[in-house]
């Protein structure tokens, strides 16, 4: 397991948004949290990447306890992530974006930058290589100077991973990335997903509503439903799970009916 | 302990005042977001106001409250319409520059000769101050008439704020101004009325500060306009309890500074308070936490 | 520089001198709230901080009229303006530290409050150190102060600013100033790194607060009350937060502004100049909201992407 969490509990004022969750990640494996809205996958994620305290419970990265450390610990560890409601840094452009999530590999002091010294050029130089590398990656190349603010909403969805990656995480969360794609950008980010993980051995979890993503490129769901895990297994099997259909559909649905995206 | 009750009653005083000033505050702010830093020269005009209406054409008291009232209100719709509203939608610091503008030009444009003038003036008293003394301790009309005064003046807020369509609709609007125009709210009429609205309040502290502490000078907003404002914000920014909650506990240090250790130390303890509060409660002691949604 | 004097006057390089170490000041306030987005009311306390350590310090080592050699005196003025960058800077960390943990107009306030606090110090500063005057104000520094010296530190400020935004430090701060969440998710200790930039903007208040000193050679606590941390804020906000150019062309403006209206406004007319300056102020607000240069700079400003 890369990544583990055991009874995980957060709650807010009197509402319990975790309630005891038990996941278990094995590393290059691909897994998507599914629920219905309100069942705690945002909270799951913000707990595991230090956004919020647990209140109880443990959170485990390569086995070394990261329950409660301060977000930049736990992404140096090896964990980065998106934001549903993207959160780029709006008013900076393309490529400084990518390269402020590559700071903790900057290898020169601010006495370098001061002086502007040979190792400053020398990294700024090898940061711009790899940032231009995360932006063709994503097409985005031509981009590069614009501002965030003004690339269109699938380019800024796009921004948000290549910004991720630029963190070179073992383990990548990504938060609803196909929201608001139509199918033809989904295939193409389902593609893509899969793609990423190979070239940077990632492991990934993800939450996603769209049920095309999710069934066509997940090894193993995992699904929440008031804080807590109802259901865990491959997408076929999931499909069936009668909790599954009952925290979707509510009850008096005959079993067997299939979710829809 | 004479001399401490003694001094308690001083600090209620000031506290009261500080009270009147600091709804202005946090009402503006709990409805545009806005450190109205001109309001604390909106009293200082109210208690000019008071200065003439007696001093000049002698009117009886109610019409002399009447006078500050009207007419600060007028001057905060008129600041508002002018210098707030054309940047409501412009990044929120340039509001706050030309709060800090309005409040510069207020105070130096009434020190005109031509205007209130650069010097001080003894406020006349309205009314005879009498005492009686009870225990070892003076207890003066005075202090009866502002502390009444203040509460009607609570009491009607509550009453607007409550029980009325346009304290509804500063409710909605404080909440979300978009949604709130959505739903039929006039948001400018309710953004106005609120601004006249805590200027009427500053209006009546100026009157009352005026007669309490009898000599007035273009710059006196200043000291307690940050008073009352600090206040606001010990106690919870837009939180009306939170307000005169915060003005109490300012009148008190201030005064108890000055009674026990110096006065030249006056402002510093009642900012070691507000900082203190702050770290300990970051929203102020009624303060509704902010959580930011991730 | 003789040549220069006669021309222009000795009252005009004086005021031009303050321009420069308003700038630098300016500067250090622009790192704060321009980019790293800390709303700071209290900068003029750190430039006071800064003004009396320089001053105390000048006084001790280099006597009344810094008569200790020509090369002597230079370099101790060198050590006291440094040591006043470093005593702010000091004071700014110390204070930074639990302060920071409050967010935009909580900040504000609280440093506002700083402000005050040590501007009650100021005043009574004589009980504890008898050279520093108190409410009195502080006689007898040393005019150190020369068109060399603040031409340099205006250009150091300036070259440090820039360098610093235009490296992966300078974009931490931004990014902390744009979204401080996403900024801890891509792995930065935005805590640490809010101190720093506070830390780094306050040490440039410091170093301007000792020229200052030795400029005017008499030092007042009301220099530095929250009216001034106000003015500089004003001058950033007027300039473009976020732009260089920006403050140092408002810096220039405010200071040959307030001083040019008081030497062109006819003598009956002198009492209008904090009339006209405010109305100025709002419409400029009102004309260009983002600043008289928004975010823009000079070409040897610009980062090279």
């Amino acid at each position: 397991m890369i990544l583990e969490t055991a009874g995980l509990v957060r709650h807010f004022g009197g509402i319990k948004a975790l309630d005891g969750v038990d996941i278990g990640v094995r590393c290059g494996e691909l897994v998507g949290v599914i629920g219905p809205n309100g069942s705690g996958k945002t909270t799951l994620f913000n707990v595991i990447t230090g956004i919020y305290r647990p209140d109880g419970g443990s959170v485990r990265m390569e086995g070394a306890s990261i329950g409660g450390l301060p977000p930049h610990r736990i992404t140096r560890l090896g964990i980065a992530r998106t934001f549903q409601n993207i959160r780029l840094f709006r008013e900076l452009s393309v490529a400084d974006n990518v390269r402020i999530a590559h700071h903790q590999h900057v290898r020169y002091g601010p006495a370098d930058a001061v002086c502007r010294t040979g190792s400053f050029h020398r990294e700024e130089r090898r940061m711009r290589e790899e940032v231009e590398g995360f932006l063709s990656l994503f097409s985005l190349q031509d981009r590069r100077g614009e501002l965030a603010k003004n690339l269109s909403y699938g380019d800024q969805r796009k921004l948000e991973i290549a910004r991720a990656l630029a963190c070179c995480p073992k383990v990548l969360l990504l938060d609803e990335p196909a929201a608001g794609m139509n199918p033809s950008e989904v295939a193409k980010l389902m593609e893509f997903i899969l793609q990423i993980r190979e070239r940077f051995r990632l492991t990934v979890l993800l939450i996603e509503h769209q049920m095309r993503l999710v069934m066509g490129i997940c090894e193993r769901l995992v699904v929440l439903d008031f804080g807590r895990v109802i259901a865990e297994g491959v997408p076929s099997a999931i499909r069936k799970h009668p909790r599954v259909v009952e925290a979707y559909l509510g009850r008096n649905v005959p079993s067997g009916n299939r979710i829809h995206g | 302990m004479e001399y401490f009750l003694q001094q308690a009653l001083n600090g209620l005083q000031l506290g009261l005042v500080y009270a009147l000033i600091a709804l202005g505050y946090t009402m503006v702010y709990g409805i545009v977001r806005l450190i109205n830093f001109a309001h604390g020269d909106v009293f200082m005009v109210g208690s000019f106001l008071a200065y003439y209406a007696i001093e000049r054409y002698a009117l009886p008291l109610p019409a002399v409250f009447g006078a500050a009232v009207v007419g600060c209100a007028v001057l905060a719709v008129v600041i508002e319409r002018v210098a707030y509203r054309p940047l409501r939608n412009a990044p929120r610091i340039a509001s706050l520059i030309t709060a800090i503008g309005v409040s510069l030009f207020l105070e130096y444009f009434t020190a005109l000769n031509q205007l209130f003038g650069p010097n001080f003036r003894a406020f006349p008293r309205p009314f005879r101050v009498v005492s009686v003394q009870a225990g070892g301790i003076e207890f003066t009309n005075l202090l009866g008439i502002i502390l009444a005064v203040t509460v009607v003046c609570l009491l009607a807020l509550q009453h607007i704020v409550y029980r009325t369509r346009v304290g509804r609709g500063m409710r909605a609007v404080s909440y979300d101004h978009v949604t709130a125009g959505l739903m039929g709210v006039n948001v400018d009429a309710v953004i106005s009325f609120t601004f006249g609205l805590g200027a009427a309040f500053a209006g009546v502290g100026g009157v009352l500060y005026g007669i309490a502490y009898p000599q007035i000078h273009t710059f006196m907003g200043i000291m307690p306009g940050l008073k009352a404002f600090t206040a606001a914000v010990l106690g919870g920014i837009g939180s009306v309890p939170g307000a005169v909650l915060g003005a109490l506990i300012m009148g008190q240090s201030e005064t108890m500074t000055a009674a026990y250790l110096s006065s030249t130390y006056r402002d510093g303890i009642a900012f070691l308070i507000l900082i203190g509060v702050l770290l300990w409660k970051p929203t102020g002691i009624l303060g509704s936490p902010r959580t930011e949604k991730v | 520089m003789e040549l220069l004097t006669e021309i222009v006057g000795p009252y005009w390089i004086q005021i031009f001198q303050h321009a420069c170490i308003v700038a630098v000041s300016a500067l250090g306030l622009n790192v704060i709230f321009g980019y790293t987005g800390l709303f700071s009311l209290g900068h003029a306390a750190f430039y006071g901080v800064g003004a009396y350590t320089a001053a105390l310090l000048m006084k001790e080592f280099a006597g009344e009229n810094g008569d200790a050699g020509f090369l002597v005196s230079q370099s101790v003025f060198l050590g006291s303006l440094l040591a006043g960058g470093g005593a702010a800077a000091l004071m700014a960390w110390l204070v930074g530290l639990p302060v920071l943990r409050l967010t935009s107009d909580y900040l504000g306030v609280a440093t506002l409050g700083f402000g005050v606090i040590m501007k009650v110090l100021f005043d009574n500063a004589d009980a504890f150190l008898p050279q520093l005057g108190g409410a009195r104000g502080m006689t007898g520094i040393p005019r150190m102060t020369s068109l060399p010296w603040v031409v340099l530190a205006l250009t150091a400020a300036v070259l440090v600013v820039r360098n610093v935004v235009h490296s992966t430090y300078g974009r931490v701060l931004v990014a902390i100033r744009e979204d401080e969440v996403a900024a801890g998710a891509m792995g930065i200790d935005t805590y640490r790194y809010k101190a720093i930039g506070f830390t780094l903007g306050c040490s440039f208040a410091g170093v301007a607060g000792g020229l200052y000193a030795h400029l005017y050679c008499f030092l007042h606590p009301s220099s530095f009350d929250f009216f001034k941390s106000f003015d500089l804020l004003m001058i950033v906000v007027l300039g473009g937060l976020g732009s260089m150019t920006g403050t140092l062309v408002a810096s220039f403006g405010w200071i040959f502004l307030l001083e040019g209206l008081r030497v062109f406004l006819p003598p009956e007319y002198l009492e209008f100049r904090w009339v006209l300056i405010p109305v100025l102020l709002v419409v400029t607000m009102l004309l260009r909201p983002q600043g008289l240069f928004g975010v823009r700079e000079l070409p040897f400003l610009r980062s090279r992407v």
